[in-house]
């Protein structure tokens, strides 16, 4: 039997190593779908679930919860189950999942195909944000393809097992990616979060059982299931195992998505794959998980921290979805909170108070502070709606809203300096 | 008699399909951008046929119409240029290309060609923060994204879409 082919440390990014993959052809000869097949004719759920849970998989998404975890919470005693997969991608900094969708789009597919079968569902939903048009009328077509090769339909490989993908188009609106408003956005119903718990695994789609993961965290699946959960502890720490596609921008010479083991330092990959920072400016701050970030001084200790789970915190910042924004001695951090909070403002969903409100009252704050219209006083005001803000938000993305507001005063005050 | 209907008929059947039959609306959105795919924007007609479609009032789908950027309720451009001027892109010189290209078109943000062929629009990430400056064109036929734009590149497009409409 054929094997997937990974080249040094790139399980996702595969394209850049193997002409061509995105060609369903040259995917199925070097042993695509064979995994899929060999899953649905000889293994039972329960097997691929503690497969990957002994993999240590950690969502892509920004959480970091450990997949097959999440997978054993959905509820055997309530049908049917859904797999919805969050291609939702919108955090600014982001953009690893529409490379993988677009290039590599075969494992994409069979690692959802594998993961639906572990958690015994027959439907899987792609939610793909708005702007991802053209990439899912492509995936359309791509899953036609699987239906006509009997990879996709009823009762599949004479197994009882029947499988189906659909996809369905968000319309620009950043809180879809919080997985219970994209559950609401599916329904057709406003994309706004539900109050949790009842989590996914009890009560999701359509009031079923459902399992929301990101579209990185799949596309890992089919390669851990042929290779094993030791191959993919391989790469990576004890506790973040595997790699991690890392979407870098800013001000580097060299912005992209790179994939490199979790537990590479934030030196390595600004320096060694970015090609340092433009003009040869000093580094000032790093955002690790995008605009939800707190900044990072870009110190010594800093730059040598390993991008992992469990170093990151140190640092009093998340690894979240490794979106690794840069930013060098021209940036003003007045600057910079202005841009995220005209950013969450714009995108709050007007659910709960302290966001809505909150992120209003943050958006006139830092536009008076950016355009010095505003003395010492403001900025205190700003520290306090932030703070005032946190524990109290619905969801995530008002929680994330003040992060860089609260870091950047407390880390940069020098820039906060009438 | 609902002309939505009438006009996408096989179109709106297989939207459907998509979704369990007690779960129709599920289909609110694609049924907005169907309604959307003649003139970049959506009537209060339409917005009550895909109500009646899916059995939801009026006011629901108008809901969900205010609610997301990508569904608009008014004529703009025929092509709409949405060009992110979000953090990532702003630190690769996005605001500065927005100014030179408004410039350059003689249109203001937000506002539209005299001929009705093109809007500019700023607007938040994209999910393209190594490719900036860049932006999305938004039309009758779907999203397209651009991309390492220069003010020339831009201006090519749009003389490009001049020549296209006559």
């Amino acid at each position: 039997m054929a094997e997937h082919k990974v080249t040094g440390h790139r399980i996702l990014l595969r394209h850049r190593d193997i002409p061509e993959i995105g060609k369903f052809e040259v995917y199925t000869a070097q042993g695509g779908f064979d995994t899929f097949k060999k899953v649905v004719t000889t293994m039972q759920p329960a097997d691929v679930k503690k497969l990957v849970l002994d993999s240590g998989l950690r969502g892509r998404g920004g959480a970091g919860f450990p997949t097959g975890r999440k997978w054993m919470f959905v509820d055997d005693n309530n049908w049917p189950h859904y797999l919805v997969v969050n291609a939702d991608e919108s955090e600014p900094g982001t953009f690893k999942d529409r490379e993988i969708m677009e290039r590599n789009p075969w494992q994409f597919l069979e690692g959802i195909m594998c993961s639906a079968f572990a958690i015994g569902a027959n439907e899987i939903y792609i939610y793909l944000r708005g702007e991802f048009w053209q990439l899912a009328h492509e995936l359309d077509r791509q899953i036609g393809r699987l239906r006509k090769e009997k990879l996709l339909g009823e009762k599949l490989f004479g197994s009882d097992y029947s499988l189906n993908i659909f996809t369905h188009l968000g319309a620009g609106a950043y809180i879809c990616g919080e997985e219970t408003a994209l559950l609401n956005s599916l329904e057709g119903v406003l994309g706004q979060p539900r109050l949790r718990p009842p989590f996914p695994p009890a009560v999701g789609l359509y009031d079923k059982p459902t399992v929301v993961n990101n579209v990185e965290t799949l596309a890992n699946v089919a390669l851990i299931l042929e290779k094993g959960a030791d191959w993919y502890r391989s790469f990576g720490t004890t506790e973040s195992a595997g790699t991690k596609v890392f979407s870098l921008s800013g001000r580097v010479n060299k912005p992209g998505n790179y994939e490199l083991p979790l537990g590479a330092t934030y030196r390595e990959l600004i320096y060694e794959y970015g090609g340092g920072i433009i003009d040869n400016k000093k580094i000032k701050g790093i955002m690790s998980a995008g605009a939800s970030s707190a900044v990072i001084i870009a110190n010594d200790e800093a730059l040598d921290t390993p991008m992992a789970y469990e170093s990151v915190p140190k640092l009093g910042a998340d690894l979240g979805s490794a979106s690794v924004i840069i930013l060098d001695e021209t940036v003003d951090m007045r600057w910079l909170i202005n841009k995220t909070i005209h950013f969450f403002n714009h995108e709050s969903c007007g659910k709960c108070t302290p966001c809505r409100e909150g992120n209003y009252w943050m958006r006139h704050l830092t536009e008076r502070i950016w355009h010095g219209q505003s003395d010492q006083s403001d900025v205190i005001l700003l520290d306090n709606v932030a703070k005032n803000m946190q524990g109290k938000c619905l969801c995530a993305l008002g929680e994330f809203s003040t992060m860089a507001v609260v870091s950047s005063i407390e880390r940069f005050p020098e820039d906060f300096k009438a | 008699m609902n002309q939505l209907h009438e006009k996408y008929a096989k179109e709106i059947a297989e939207i459907l399909a998509k979704y369990p039959a007690d779960r129709k609306r599920s289909a609110v959105m694609p049924l907005i951008y169907l309604a959307q795919r003649d003139g970049n924007y959506i009537t209060k007609q339409e917005m009550s046929e895909i109500g009646e479609i899916l059995e939801i009032t009026t006011t629901e789908v108008a809901s969900i119409v205010g609610f997301y950027t990508l569904y608009h309720d008014k004529p703009g451009g025929k092509y709409r240029i949405q060009v992110c001027t979000d953090m990532p892109c702003a630190l690769r010189g996005a605001e500065e290309f927005l100014v030179n290209l408004c410039e350059n078109v003689g249109v203001k943000v937000g506002e539209t060609s005299e001929d009705g062929l093109f809007s500019i629009e700023a607007v938040m990430c994209l999910a393209a923060c190594d490719k900036a400056p860049m932006f999305q064109v938004q039309s009758d036929d779907g999203i397209e994204y651009h991309e390492n734009q220069t003010v020339e590149d831009t201006r090519a497009l749009i003389d490009g879409w001049k020549k296209k409409e006559g």
